[in-house]
């Protein structure tokens, strides 16, 4: 039993990572005032730049390089659209959304001819687990042994990487002037701009970090979690990632919790299927699947009193005229 | 003495801006001596923003220049005008809300990239400042737990933090009781008395003259006047400002009540928060009379207006009107009251009265739109529509009388009018009014309250929501004070003066009148 949880709970790290990645990009262009619907896309992007370079070069780092520098270019678009132009935030994420999902398997098709997949990456060209020391050797010591060899080791980089960001994030956030005047552009863009700051300029650097994060998020679906790209296989954690936003308040912390139930419930379905509950019988699989949108929409509908996000968001910023 | 001038704090010359086809600023030229309160007062529109957003960057002059201390200096944006020294308070408090006090001040010279170091050096100077200039602010309070009068001392605050020897205040007033507004003089004075030059832009005379030491007029884009506050008075620049001769009394006879038209007793009403925004009020409304909510914005007059007007549910009590009884649990709606009879002229005519995409024959209709008049079988009467529109223009003299302009592109007043029209000529038992003159030029605003006094005089009843206290003392025949919601006092027009009602307004009277008893 204890094992099973252990396992269950390792997997979960496994499978929040992604969306904990996508959800600080979203913090940070949201905390902002631009509202991204189109981390799926950016991460789908990032996904497979990340394994079409990876397989060129043969090399992780270098896929991830490629990944950031995709997922980056895609939110400059959507900064360009959203900042300068002043569009709707949302008709921008979706069509980038839907440019993406194309065009990475028309790429893919014209590249490596394998029906849209990249080729299966192996050796160097993924990111492998990091054993921690003496792991093997206290494998066998109770509950502490299991913990340690098994959920905090073993996993590649990107995990730990995401784990790190947290916490950096809520000190970027709350505690230097770039966090003050990010989460000011996102309240009252007037306030900033009349205290001599560029709006744009703020906004621009929040997409970027989104990107980037973005990008390392589709890498380790490619390159990582995966030994290659598949058509769309960011399978909506984007979303998720949005809902895991909402649900933590725009808050890095909670936003990590939600990313935590998200995954949770994801392994214990993979967990599920085909395993007969007592009394209750087998649980179609979709019935799990469905849980974390189930409980995202019951949560957001009260239980977690309202969601007030970022008083600025998704209104483009004019200068008013007096 | 020496015969060389010293410079002026800032000096401006040949000032011009255009907007399109507008023209807001023209060949404007001000000199403003150091150490000096200078007024700048004009009509809404008449160019007082467009000039003090050139000074602070946030637009760029088409032409002209702006010289401080004596130096021409160029500024081409707020970072700019910060630097050499100029601070502004706008109008709209540009606070962000859920941040603290200090958070606010730091916002844009944190002094490092991490927060820590510059907020407690930022905590040293602001108790220097505070205790220099008499301005006591919680640092640690969170903003949007403040009241206005403070959020406006942050503004100030924030100004000075970034070492502002300029103020530029716009409207200061506009939403502060006269107590409020008469401790932020006497931060303006000790501002003045520190070598702060202040910049007072305002369309109420009465505070020019109470606090300047210099006034500008302007009209039209245009700087009409120069003068010395203690030279002149209130008629001379009403009379600068709009260029005519202008009563500032409505002329009207003592009001002829008759019965009672519309009783509400004990109303209450929560909004979707849970708070309660109007507590328990009660009052009588005549027919013939100009009852005057008077109030400071925000203490339950607009929610007044809206359970009145059917806008809004009662929470409890009801209202007795036309024969019927209107209580939470048997409510009208909007619709239902117009039917009734009662017609409502909201406070904001943009969100509320008008539909600003529409051509003015078309929001000339809204909320009568089902009248028979304006419908054939199938279709709308347009011609009915227009021919009325087109008769109501020339009556109302809306300008340009053309039923076909969109509604956005009338100018305030004239909107106004197109509003105001549209509910007066239904021949209405009771009239709702609010804010009638918000944003509208003097030359409309005495067409508009002739016509409200006209209205009365033909026996209808009307209630008069207004937070300027002159147009609420020049046009009421008896006056009711609201204070966080509650009803605080009642007073006869013909008794009623400005501090008595300001004093209410603060909910003070009656803890003045304590503490003189004991």
């Amino acid at each position: 039993m204890f094992e099973t949880l252990i396992l269950i709970l390792d997997a979960t790290l496994r499978v929040s990572t992604p969306l904990i990645l996508a959800a600080l990009a979203g913090l940070f262009s949201e905390r902002s005032g631009i509202v991204d619907i189109g981390l799926e896309g950016k991460m789908l992007g990032g996904a497979f730049a990340a394994a079409a370079a990876a397989a060129v070069f043969g090399s992780a780092w270098i896929g991830l390089a490629f990944a950031i520098l995709a997922s980056v270019g895609l939110a400059l678009i959507h900064g360009f659209a959203c900042i300068t132009h002043r569009g709707d935030h949302i008709v921008s994420g979706v069509a980038i959304n839907t440019i993406v999902a194309g065009l990475t398997v028309t790429l893919g098709l014209d590249w490596f001819s394998q029906g849209g997949q990249t080729p299966a990456l192996t050796g160097d060209a993924r990111f492998t687990s990091i054993v921690f020391p003496f792991a093997e050797q206290i494998a066998d010591v109770p509950v502490i042994g299991l913990i340690y060899s098994e959920l905090l080791s073993g996993h590649n980089i990107l995990v730990y990487m995401a784990f790190v960001f947290v916490p950096a994030t809520y000190w970027i956030v709350f505690k230097t002037r770039f966090g003050l005047r990010l989460r000011a552009v996102g309240e009252n863009p007037h306030a900033v701009d009349t205290a001599g700051i560029s709006v744009a300029l703020v906004r621009y650097r929040a997409v970027i970090i989104c990107g980037i994060l973005c990008g390392i998020a589709g890498a380790y679906l490619s390159t990582a979690h995966n030994a290659g790209f598949l058509k769309d296989m960011s399978a909506g954690k984007g979303y998720m990632a949005l809902a895991a936003l909402i649900f933590g308040k725009w808050r890095p912390v909670p936003v990590l919790f939600a990313c935590l139930l998200f995954g949770f419930l994801d392994a214990v379905a993979v967990r599920l299927q085909g395993v007969a509950l007592p009394g209750i019988g087998e649980v179609p699989v979709q019935a799990i699947e469905v849980l974390p949108y189930v409980l995202t929409v019951l949560l957001l509908a009260g239980f977690i009193g309202k969601a007030v996000g970022p008083k600025a968001i998704g209104k483009p910023y004019v200068k008013e005229r007096a | 003495m020496s015969n060389q001038t010293p410079p002026y704090a800032i000096e401006l010359e040949g000032i011009s801006k255009r907007f399109g086809a507008v023209q807001a600023n023209k060949d404007i030229c001000l000199q403003v001596p150091k150490g000096s309160i200078h007024g700048i007062i004009g009509e809404n529109g008449a160019g007082k923003s467009t000039l003090m957003s050139i000074i602070y960057g946030f637009y760029e002059a088409d032409s002209g220049t702006i010289s401080i201390d004596g130096e021409q200096v160029d500024i081409r944006n707020s970072q700019d005008a910060i630097k050499v020294g100029i601070g502004m308070v706008h109008q709209h408090f540009m606070l962000v809300e859920n941040f603290t006090v200090l958070e606010n001040i730091v916002l844009g010279a944190e002094g490092g990239a991490v927060l820590k170091h510059g907020l407690s050096a930022a905590r040293e100077e602001l108790k220097r400042l505070e205790t220099e200039y008499r301005l006591d602010v919680d640092v640690d309070a969170v903003v949007e737990d403040l009241p206005v009068g403070l959020q406006q001392r942050v503004e100030i605050l924030k100004a000075l933090y970034r070492g502002a020897k300029i103020l530029i205040l716009d409207e200061p007033t506009g939403v502060l009781t006269p107590q409020e507004a008469d401790h932020l003089f006497r931060i303006l004075k000790s501002l003045k008395e520190q070598g702060v030059t202040v910049l007072l832009i305002t369309h109420k005379l009465r505070e020019i003259l109470a606090s300047t030491d210099n006034v500008s007029v302007m009209r039209q884009g245009e700087m009409v006047a120069h003068r010395e506050t203690a030279t002149t008075n209130k008629d001379e620049l009403a009379e600068l400002m709009v260029g005519k001769k202008v009563r500032l009394k409505v002329t009207k006879d003592t009001a002829q009540p008759t019965g009672t038209v519309l009783s509400a007793k004990d109303l209450s009403f929560f909004d979707s928060q849970g708070v309660e925004r109007l507590k328990k009020v009660s009052f009588e409304l005549k027919a013939g009379e100009i009852l005057g909510i008077a109030g400071v914005s925000g203490n339950g007059q607009s929610e007044l207006l809206n359970v009145l007007s059917g806008i809004a549910p009662l929470s409890s009590g009801e209202i007795q009107y036309a024969g019927q009884t209107i209580t939470a649990s048997a409510p009208k709606n909007a619709a239902q009251m117009r039917d009734l009879k009662m017609a409502h002229v909201p406070e904001d005519r943009h969100k509320m009265g008008l539909v600003t995409g529409f051509d003015a024959y078309e929001a000339a209709v809204l909320g009568y739109q089902n009248s028979e008049v304006y419908n054939g079988k199938v279709l709308m009467n347009r011609k009915a529509m227009l021919s009325e529109c087109e008769q109501r223009m020339t009556d109302w003299d809306v300008r340009p009388p053309d039923p076909f302009l969109k509604t956005a592109n009338f100018s305030g007043g004239n909107q106004q009018k197109i509003v105001i029209a549209r509910e007066v000529e239904q021949n209405p038992e009771v009239l709702l009014i609010g804010q009638p003159t918000r944003g509208v030029d003097i030359g409309a605003i005495e067409n508009i309250h002739e016509q409200i006094v006209k209205l009365r005089d033909a026996g209808k009843a009307i209630l008069l929501v207004s937070v300027e206290l002159d147009e609420i003392m020049a046009l009421s025949d008896r006056i009711i004070v609201m204070f966080d919601g509650a009803v605080v006092g009642e007073v006869p027009a013909d008794q009623a003066d400005e501090r008595t009602l300001g004093l209410m307004m603060a909910n003070a009277w009656n803890e003045e009148k304590g503490a003189a008893e004991a």
